[in-house]
């Protein structure tokens, strides 16, 4: 499956999308990374969309998960 | 009805849209523009914005509806730069056309501050120092909180 790490997470994963095996659900994906990018997904600052839907938790092979920290805004 | 919304990759020129906007909408009452630019404050050499394709377009065609019902406008232009931007370019460019001044005065006003506070956009500036990631500013949540209880009355 796709994952998109959108604005600061960029820095966090050092990549700004990887392809990764598929996952049953966003926190067994987020498990399967390094500690501190798990770290900083967990925030509650960092909202995921599975597929565009944001607050997605189970996931399918082939979906795309984005990783969304606080927004800057327009 | 005209609601146009769009990101755009590369520079533009806000009158080139808002002529054609204007000339869509006989019998209008009025238009307020409001055109927003990368401010030149010395530091800031370029500015990034970044999107999410399934998220932030949609998002702003949400909010465009939104203030369409809310102020009963006759259309709305909504124009969003994202990449790389350069002090002095337009970033962002709201035109609401109404019957009245005050609903396309308010109209433009309410989306621009849900714009800043809500619109899927992430956003970093380049100073001598390297690249910076730009947070919320509690400024931006205050202003589209204007806008909340008036929703009730």
């Amino acid at each position: 499956m796709r994952v998109l790490f959108l604005g600061r997470l960029q820095d966090a994963a050092g990549c700004v999308e990887r392809e990764v095996l598929a996952q049953p659900s966003v926190a067994a994906l987020i498990a399967g990374f390094e500690p501190e990018l798990a770290e900083a997904l967990r925030s509650d600052k960092v909202r995921v969309a599975v597929n565009g839907v944001v607050g997605a938790t189970a996931l399918a092979d082939g979906d795309e998960v984005a990783f969304l920290p606080a927004v800057s805004g327009g | 009805m005209a609601i146009d919304v769009r990101l755009l990759t590369a520079p533009f020129d806000p009158g080139a849209f808002v002529g054609p906007f204007a000339n869509a909408h006989p019998g209008l009452g009025g238009i307020c523009t409001f055109v927003g630019e990368v401010r030149d404050d010395g530091g800031v050499a370029a500015l990034e914005l970044t999107h999410y394709e399934p998220l932030t377009l949609p998002g702003m065609r949400a909010l465009a509806d939104a203030a369409v019902r809310r102020f009963d406008l006759m259309g709305l232009l909504m124009l969003h730069r994202v990449g790389l931007l350069r002090p002095g370019e337009p970033i962002v460019c709201v035109a609401a056309a109404a019957l009245h001044r005050r609903g396309a005065i308010d109209a433009v006003d309410f989306a621009m501050d849900h714009l800043k506070s809500q619109a899927w956009l992430w956003k970093r500036e380049r100073t001598a120092a390297g690249w910076r990631w730009v947070e919320p500013r509690a400024e931006d949540f205050a202003d589209k909180a204007r806008w909340d209880f008036r929703a009730l009355t």
